[in-house]
């Protein structure tokens, strides 16, 4: 054989092994089909071949390809979802590496390269990429990031991002921002990396998606791998397109198994309800198409684009250039322009994908176009993730439905006109004083006082003095009588930290009466009910429940899901795990969202977070702090898949145009506060507190052992460890929380309790 | 006081065994949950935080507190006759046996026999540069140390400090810390053995080490 001859035949039966390993970790196995006879044909052939003869060598291998071409068309045709699954976790698929070499021109890579690098699992790149119109060539300078799953580097945690791998992210993003290229995102990640050192998983997440809303350049994310809470990091976008095998999702299937087979700390989670689960979680592209958490599917071959599959990666650029155009186009005042341009695009689509565009169209924006990428961002997630149910309103609250609506009016006016026009004069005068100083003020003061009694100062305490106030104990207060029903019982309990502080035990009606829950010896919180809040934070009969008739349901008909939702309904007396209510402290009003843990453990699905989306509006809307009390969340519901998952940016994007708008946002954590609310719209404000005993974090100890493979300590979660590593800025105790909840609306909420 | 180590060796290797007492914390209905001779394990895990094998329950006032073994052994003088029975505070229930392996009985033999030097303060130790070259040039156990000598370093927020020794003189025999190491308040920092018990003590050890079964 000649020297040519064999080289290819080198090459052809190491495109085969390839073949065959990768259709072996689709099926889970090498003993799926004849796969082991044809390794076993090839591995022969690899042996003999120096002796084999020319014409005998390439026919045995030809018979090979023949019948793995079948058995791929075969595992094409019958694709499962856990077979998706597999094939994005194949050492084969491409990454973020092979987009930056295939589909970008040049690339300079940021933040350190290979292991010299703050995190390896994230890469971020400065690259040019080309648009051919009529033979002439336009290069494009974006922002690359994303996740580098690696190819059997362990450095890379399998494209798990650590906190300040995130952190590189953002930073890179606002120098995207600054220098006005877009940003392309790449996800390629089972998830974030769960450790809580400084700037912590969740809460670096949390930063990252309260910035990336109101990025003012275009952002375009592909989605391959998207693990949930990790893929948020770098999720938020203005277009959003998923790899047609590329799965997107609430957890990993394994996890969703261990957690509804029960299945125990280090025991094994049968197959069979890791392929149920993967199939109920709805995580494929198709998936997500339907449920809209993704904008389009990039097609990849029938088993997925591997390394070497140049076309995709011609498909990948032309797709991510055409994605960037549309972006840009929906944000042009000119309409003849954008409808004509979006029509062209739309027919390049209909013909099939080339590598030529019919025009060319510039990436960066003028202030106008900038302020219309932020609104359409907002419009774009507010439609997302709607899979709650909505029950038919009584005469009653549509009523009440009406009344917000002229309530709506008048607070447009009282806030939006009328303060508008105080402001300007209150600044006027205010001007026309200092510089006229006692001169004017003789001048100015008959002025200011007609001022003041046409549009009075609104009186926060209501005539109540604040130093009284602070000198009032908690037990003199009318609402003293709401007694918890743990009361009831005639025994006795151990504190926790009994034999490290001696603590004695503890006379159940002492505890949770005259005590609040709280041990006299070392301070620690036992559990309280949200009744308990409900009736001793707020003043008494001040609140007021709206949005009730939203409600949680099961979107994805995940199995046995309906079950478990009847039973925390019929168990709560509710049907969501938030309340969201109008209420006062010390006769300031604020709007409230309380995530408790009595319903499927204060879990986010669409129905909260739509609930949590309105009462942020409507505290936007009265000019109202908002208080969002965590009396437990346990993360997303994992039984509403993506669409509990889109809840993240979705929910964080509202808080940021409430907190833009001047809204005091305040959260407080209880009990136990964990995963993605966490990680988006809760670690996002400036204000965090943390109950005495709760615990906060992304992903809980067993969590932790099983991605990271080391043990955590009892108090890693602990809410003074939070403080120590500035994620909360603060610690109140619980028969404190009144008093303290009203200092703080007081001194940080400013004279109006709203900023602007 | 002078040890008879002859006295010291026989006794651990009569009984190579710690007993752990345990009693009630206060009253209460036991409710056992061990048999008489069966193996328990003390608390596992790095912070010791996946507690013992279930000893038993006292249950007072309607509330059960689970009492776990802080010790590994196996039980014995179990007092079964106490269970699902009300008893008193300070009621021995059941003796923890926990068999010393070799280095536990040499560990504590050496602190009955040598001196203990403490840590006066939690801080980072350190040798004096002389002692250190001394120790490694020659060995630690020919280092004579007197009264007065200053031999450590203490290291405390970026000051360090000479500590001198304080105690009978002898040979550094025992070395309870590593270079830099932080060491809590009270815990032992050097083991210091009068010369004249030296031979005997360092033979003691060699036939502990060799001859001993485990």
């Amino acid at each position: 054989m000649d020297q040519k001859r064999l080289l290819d035949s080198g090459k052809y039966i190491s495109e085969l092994t390839d073949r065959i390993n990768y259709i072996a970790d689709i099926k889970g196995g090498i003993e799926w089909g004849s796969l082991r006879d044809l390794l076993d044909r090839v591995q022969a052939v690899r042996k003999k071949m120096f002796d084999l003869q020319e014409d005998e060598l390439f026919v045995e291998l030809d018979q090979v390809d023949r019948r793995l071409e079948f058995l791929e068309d075969q595992v094409a045709q019958d694709l499962s979802p856990i077979e998706t699954v597999n094939i994005v976790r194949s050492p084969q698929r491409f990454t973020l590496q092979d987009i930056l070499e295939n589909c970008y021109d040049s690339y300079t890579e940021l933040g350190g390269e290979g292991e010299c690098n703050i995190d390896p699992a994230v890469v971020v790149a400065r690259a040019t990429i080309t648009r051919r119109v009529k033979n002439k060539l336009y290069y494009h300078q974006v922002m690359v990031i994303g996740h580098e799953k690696g190819f059997g580097e362990e450095f890379r945690n399998g494209g798990c991002a650590k906190p300040w791998g995130n952190e590189k992210a953002l930073r890179y993003m606002k120098v995207a921002e600054i220098e006005g290229i877009p940003i392309h995102s790449y996800i390629f990640t089972p998830g974030a990396y769960p450790v809580e050192d400084y700037p912590g998983a969740a809460q670096q997440i949390a930063r990252n998606l309260f910035r990336m809303s109101r990025i003012t350049v275009p952002i375009v994310a592909f989605v391959s791998e998207g693990g949930s809470g990790g893929a948020e990091a770098m999720g938020l976008a203005d277009l959003r397109l998923m790899a047609s095998r590329g799965y997107y999702s609430v957890i990993s299937p394994e996890g969703a198994a261990a957690i509804e087979g029960r299945i125990k700390e280090g025991g094994k989670v049968p197959r069979e309800l890791v392929e149920h689960c993967a199939d109920q979680l709805k995580m494929t592209a198709e998936d997500n198409l339907r449920l809209k958490t993704i904008d389009r599917i990039i097609e990849e071959p029938p088993l997925g684009a591997r390394r070497g599959d140049f076309k995709f990666f011609r498909r990948l650029r032309y797709e991510m250039v055409k994605a960037t155009d549309e972006v840009v186009l929906e944000t042009k005042s000119f309409r003849m322009f954008r409808s004509y341009a979006l029509k062209r695009q739309s027919q390049e689509r209909s013909n099939g994908f080339h590598d030529e565009f019919d025009i060319h169209i510039k990436w960066s924006l003028t202030d106008s176009e900038k302020k219309r990428l932020i609104e359409l961002r907002s419009r774009k997630y507010r439609a997302m993730g709607k899979g709650y149910k909505e029950l038919r309103q009584s005469i009653g609250s549509r009523l009440s439905e009406a009344v917000e609506t002229v309530r709506q009016n008048y607070y447009d006016i009282r806030y939006g006109l009328l303060r508008q026009h105080s402001r300007q004069v209150q600044k006027l005068i205010e001007e026309v004083s200092s510089e006229g100083s006692v001169f004017l003020k003789t001048v100015t003061e008959p002025v200011r006082a007609t001022y003041d009694f046409v549009l009075p100062k609104p009186k926060v305490t209501n005539g109540i003095n604040q130093q009284d106030i602070f000198r009032r104990s908690i037990f003199m207060q009318d609402w003293e009588q709401y007694i918890s029903p743990l009361a009831n019982e005639d025994k006795t309990v151990s504190c926790p930290n009994s034999e490290k502080y001696g603590c004695r035990d503890l006379w159940v009606p002492d505890l949770y009466g005259e005590f609040c829950g709280v041990c006299p010896t070392c301070g620690h919180h036992f559990p309280l009910e949200y009744q308990w809040y409900l009736e001793n934070l707020f003043d008494p009969g001040s609140v007021r429940e709206f949005n009730n008739h939203i409600i949680s349901a099961n979107p994805l008909k995940f199995q046995g899901f309906d079950e478990k939702l009847k039973k925390a309904i019929k168990r709560t007396g509710r049907r969501s795990a938030i309340i969201t209510f109008d209420a006062s402290v010390f006769d300031i009003k604020i709007v409230v969202a309380m995530l408790y843990s009595d319903f499927r453990s204060g879990t986010v699905g669409s129905a909260e977070g739509e609930k949590f989306i309105r009462a942020c509006d409507r505290a936007r809307v009265t000019r109202r702090p908002f208080l969002a009390y965590i009396h437990t969340t346990g993360g997303i519901r994992i039984h509403e898949g993506t669409l509990g998952v889109i809840q993240m940016p979705r929910c964080t994007l509202v808080v940021r145009e409430y907190i833009d708008s001047g809204g005091l946002y305040i959260v407080v954590y209880d009990n136990n506060s964990y995963a993605g609310p966490v990680a988006s719209f809760l670690g996002c404000s400036s204000y965090q507190v943390g109950i005495r005993s709760s615990r906060i974090g992304f992903a809980g100890p067993r969590v932790i052992r099983e991605t990271t493979g080391a043990d955590v300590p009892p108090d890693y979660h602990s809410a003074k460890n939070a403080l120590k590593r500035g994620h909360i800025q603060g610690i109140w105790d619980r028969r404190e929380f009144r008093k303290n909840l009203f200092e703080a609306l007081m001194t940080m909420g400013g004279p109006h309790l709203y900023y602007k | 006081m002078e040890i008879n180590l002859k006295d010291l060796l026989k006794k651990y290797k009569s009984h190579p065994y710690e007993d752990h007492e345990i009693k009630t914390a206060h009253t209460g209905i036991v409710h056992l949950n061990v048999e008489d001779g069966q193996e328990v394990s003390g608390p596992t895990g790095r912070w010791k935080h996946r507690p013992g094998t279930l000893l038993y329950v006292l249950e007072r006032e309607g509330n059960p507190k689970r009492i776990t073994s802080m010790y590994t052994g196996f039980v014995t003088g179990l007092r079964k006759e106490l269970d699902s029975n009300f008893v008193q505070a300070g009621v021995p229930v059941m003796v923890i046996r926990h068999s010393l392996n070799k280095d536990e009985i040499i560990d504590r033999i050496l602190r009955e026999v040598l001196y203990v030097f403490p840590a006066p303060q939690r801080a980072r130790y350190f040798f004096t540069p002389e002692v250190a070259a001394a120790m490694e040039k020659e060995g630690a156990n020919i280092l004579n140390i007197k009264d007065g000598d200053e031999i450590v370093i203490m290291s405390l927020m970026k000051r360090d400090t000479l500590l001198s020794y304080l105690g009978p003189p002898g040979v550094l025999y025992k070395v309870y810390f590593r270079h830099g190491d932080l060491i809590e308040q009270g815990a032992p920092l050097l083991g210091i053995c009068s010369p004249e018990r030296l031979p005997f003590v360092e033979r003691m050890i060699q036939r502990i080490r060799t001859e001993w079964d485990d």
